[in-house]
Parts: C-alpha cells; structure tokens; sequence
C-alpha cells in the first residue's frame, strides 16, 4: 500500500478517537483496576494498602449480609419478570385492542409516566405513601375495614423489600408495555384479520399470534429486566438505606456501604466483580438473543 | 375486525376497560397526590391524606427553590446540556467514521465501543472514585460529565450507527466527489439527514443525566455541584420533617422530564425501541 494510503486511513481514525478514549480510559480501565483491588485490604483514609490474594473473595462467601443482599436481586429479578415482562405483554395486547387510536396512545403515555420520573422521586414518593402516619396506603386500608394490615411498611423486615419492590413494578411497568406495544404493532394487521375470519378467538390469537411473534421482544426484555434487577441501587438508598437490620440491601447498595461507609475498599471491589460477572453474563445473552435470525413473516 | 360481539364479548370489554381504566388511576393518583401535597401545611398533610388543599399557596415552592432546589437545578441543566452535547456529537463521529470511513481496526474499534454497553457503571465506581480523586476533579461538575458523557457514548454510538448504515451513501460520496471535505460532508450531509434518531438520542440523554443518581450521590456532596435526584434527598434530611417543602421540590424535578416525554414521545419510544435490539 502506498505511504499516502496509509496515512490517509490512518488520520480517519481521528473520528473515532474521542469516543475511544472516554470509553477506554474511564469504562475499560476502571474495570480492569477494580480486578486488581479486589485483592487488597485497602483503607482509604489511612491509605494503607496490603496484598491480600482472594481473601475478600473467601470473606464474600461467609458474609450473610453478602447472600441476602443476592437474594434480594434475585427476588427482584423474579418479581419483575412477572409484572414487567408478562404481565406487561398481556397488559401491551389489552391496550393495543383497545379500538381508538386516542386512547391507546393515551393509555401508554399515562402508564409510562413513572418512568420518566426519576427513580429518586418515584422512591421518596413512595416513602410517604408508606409512611404508616401520614401515609395515605394505611389511611386506605382502615377506610376499607383491614385495620389489621397496616403496618410501618418500610420500618420491618417482613415488608421492607416487598414494599420497595412494588414501587419499581409501578414505576418500570409502563416502559415494558411501551415497547411491548411497538413490537404487537410491528405485526402485519392481515395475520390477525385471517385469524380472525378463520374464527379464533382474541385469547386464542393473543396466545397463537402475539405471543409466538413478539419472542424476541419477550427474551430481550427478560434480559434487560433481569439486569437492571442486579444493578438496582438508587431505590434503596432513597426509600431504605438497605435497612431495617440490613434486610433490604441489594448488591449494589451493600458495595456502597462496604467501600464508602465500613470504609473497605477492596471489599467492595470484590462485590463489584459479582456484579460484573453476573451483568456480564445476562448481556452475552442478550447478544446471543439479538443474533438469531428473527421470526420471519 | 370481523369479529361480532356477542353478549359475552361485551362483556369482556367492560372488564379490560375496568381494569385498564383502573391501572390508570393507580398510575396517576400517586403522582395527584405529590402534586397537591406540595400545596398543603404541614398539618395538612397530617391530617387527612386524601383531602385537597385549603389555601393554594406556592409558599412551599418558594420555600423548596430558596432553600437549595433553585442551585440543584441549574446544575441539572448545565450537566444535563453540557454532557448531551457532547455525548451526541462524539457518538456522531464515531458512527460516521465507523460507517462512512476506511478506517484500520473497524471491527475491533466497533466491538470496543459497543461493548460498553454491556458493562455495569456499578462495576467500575470503587476505580472511578479513586480515579477522579486523583485528577482533582472528584466532587466537581467535570466528574458529572465526563461519566455521562463515556457511559453513554457506546448506547448513542450504537443508536446513530444502526442509523447511518441504512442511509443511502450515495449523497455524501456525491458531495465528495464536489470537492467537499469528510468534514464538510458531515455537517452538511450527514448528519442533517440523522436529524430524526439525533433527536431521539437526544432526548434519552437527557431522560437519564436528569434522572440519574448513582454516579450524582458517590462523586458531589456540596450544594454548589449536587444535581436534582441528590439535592431532594438532602433536601429531606435537612428540613426533616416539613414534608410539603419536599413535596414541591420533587414536582420541580419532575415537571421538565414530563413535558419533555409529553413533546417528544415519538422519538423517545422510537429510540427506546430501537436501543433495546434493532
């Protein structure tokens, strides 16, 4: 090749470069420095810094703030694969049967509204509507004659979890019915008008039509669902702390307490490389996802 | 639809829309209630919860906006145009010089940058943290925005890229045939014809610096560089219990990113979906 080919492709990098180094200096290293602290018994006021090979890894294994903080995301990923994924996609269909364009529209806009909002909002919202004073769940459940249940929803470890749980479902479920919507829109109006004719019925073509040619909506948004069940952080911290008695910390929540407040940072580097792994793995799937060939119609 | 009603469709309709109707109010009455307890007394509010205001003051919006909500909120909006900015115009080269450019490494430097968004920000916060510290720029507006700005560029790369290579190439090669330079031929060409996925991009920028809180609570702690999500937590712990203050505080912060979802709805679904696996 000729120099000036050379130098010529060589400066086209020049567009690139930006992009490049941001994600490589603060996105790549970052990861690869979190690897190498993970092994050292590191106190950050004093500075102090000492090799210590796996041993956060092995204090990992028999801390049970660690595995209940697992627990919790697990829990999360499967309470919101139930309400974000198929309650969603039936939620999606309902909607998108719904005959009016207007209202449809209006209908996702509304339901997608938490959403926008920030999760810190969402949270201290929720704070309140807790609140077992002024709260107005508790208020509601004595008008309605279930005195017995209220209860400091957020104050007990029984609830604790379960409550900030359930302001995430009402606060993700929109967007999952969103984009459940645009993948039923994305089918031909003839398959279900033939369906029709042929005198199936709207569950039977919800089950027999939607359901087969939205798969690849339904694996992406489990994967993406699951994902952001391990990276969930900004929820607890609002409505929580991880608390009451530690029994709403999550990964992400229990690696910010072990670094910055128990100031051990190699600690909660060794969390951190959990949490790769296991974001790491969710995201392979979700590659592995988006290759396969689509349903074809 | 060819289908008829019968007696027990009819039915089953009213149903869905019982149910759909309901969903609604549940979605609804919550975000009500934010807003009206921002208008109430402090015994109002401990009163009856579901009672609607007596007097319709903005006194707590006076007060929310005075006591820090007027600072978190012009660091919102500087972090929020700055980092949109740049995150887009960076993406934009870099999905330019990956579609339209002989570059070396294409393959390689596409996988790079596209696999960020595989990676968790939580992941890297321990390096990052010492990282900044060691620039200088921890608990600064540069740390907000460089971290928006490079934990975004491989979601919007992606976005613009999936874009470009469906355009037609043969109008920027016409242009530099013209005599037009690479870089003429993508403020000109180019990128005019994105503008539709530029401003979906845009937007969910926007959506997720506005909204964003882990980075904002780990890397600022005064009052002079904290964003809208921390300054409403601090907020509440400062003013303890005069809870309307921060009810007013929160339909502050949330106000903009409706009205930004009620305007650009299109591009915001457009660009979800397309994010989530094109």
């Amino acid at each position: 090749m000729p120099v000036r080919a050379i130098v010529r492709r060589t400066l086209g990098l020049g567009w690139v470069v930006p992009a490049l180094v941001l994600v490589g200096v603060f996105v790549y290293l970052p990861l690869a420095q979190n690897l190498g602290f993970s092994t050292l018994e590191w106190d950050i006021y004093s500075g102090s810094q000492e090799f210590v090979g796996l041993d956060n890894y092995s204090r990992l294994l028999d801390d049970p703030v660690f595995w209940s903080s697992f627990g919790n995301n697990l829990l999360y990923a499967v309470i919101s694969i139930v309400f974000q994924v198929f309650g969603a996609l039936v939620l999606a269909a309902l909607v998108e049967s719904v005959r009016s364009e207007r209202w449809r529209r209006g209908l996702r806009a509304i339901y997608f509204l938490p959403s926008a909002i920030s999760l810190t909002v969402a949270g201290l919202l929720f704070y309140f509507i807790y609140e077992p004073n002024l709260g107005p769940l508790n208020h509601l459940l004595r008008a309605v004659g279930l005195e017995q249940f209220t209860q400091a929803w957020l104050g007990q470890e029984g609830t604790a979890m379960l409550a900030v749980i359930a302001m995430s479902q009402w606060q993700g479920f929109g967007y999952s019915v969103l984009l459940f919507s645009v993948a039923i829109q994305r089918i031909p109006a003839e398959i279900h008008g033939a369906a029709a004719i042929d005198g199936v019925g709207p569950i039977g073509r919800f089950v027999h039509v939607t359901l087969p040619l939205v798969r690849e909506m339904t694996g992406l948004m489990a994967i993406v669902t699951i994902s952001g069940a391990f990276q969930v952080f900004n929820e607890v911290m609002v409505m929580t702390g991880g608390g009451p008695n530690n029994s709403t910390q999550v990964l992400g929540t229990w690696l910010y307490r072990s670094g910055f407040v128990r100031n051990n940072f190699g600690y909660a580097a060794a969390i951190a490389t959990v949490l790769f792994v296991i974001t790491l793995g969710v995201a392979m799937a979700q590659l592995w996802v988006t290759r396969r060939r689509r349903v074809e119609w | 639809m060819v289908s008829r009603l019968g007696f027990l469709g009819v039915i089953a309709r009213v149903f869905v829309w019982a149910f759909l109707l309901g969903l609604a109010v549940v979605v609804l009455y919550p975000l009500l209630w934010m807003v009206l307890n921002g208008f109430k007394t402090n015994a109002e509010l401990f009163g009856d919860p579901f009672a609607l205001p007596v007097d319709w003051s903005f006194d707590n919006y006076r007060k929310a906006w005075n006591r820090g909500v007027s600072d978190y909120l012009t660091t919102s909006v500087l972090v929020t145009v700055t980092s949109t900015a740049a995150t887009v115009f960076v993406s934009a080269w870099a999905a330019y010089g990956l579609t339209r450019v002989d570059i070396p490494f294409n393959k390689t430097i596409t996988a790079l940058i596209l696999g960020g968004l595989m990676l968790a920000p939580t992941v890297a916060l321990v390096p990052l943290v010492k990282m900044f510290q060691a620039m200088g720029l921890y608990n600064s507006f540069w740390a907000l925005l460089i971290l928006y700005t490079a934990f975004r560029i491989p979601f919007t790369t992606f976005l613009i890229r999936a874009y470009m290579i469906d355009l037609p190439r043969e109008v920027d090669e016409a242009a530099e045939m013209d005599g037009a330079g690479r870089w003429t031929a993508f403020w000109r060409i180019t990128l005019p014809m994105c503008k539709p996925i530029i401003t979906s991009t845009v937007l969910l920028h926007i959506l997720f610096t506005w909204n964003e809180y882990l980075f904002a609570m780990v890397f600022t702690s005064g009052s002079g560089v904290q964003t809208l999500p921390v300054g409403l937590t601090s907020l509440m712990s400062k003013h303890g219990t005069e809870f309307p203050v921060v009810f007013a505080g929160m339909v502050i912060a949330a106000v903009p990113v409706v009205l930004l979802f009620f305007f650009g709805q299109r591009y915001i679904v457009r660009g979800l979906a397309d994010g989530i696996g094109k």
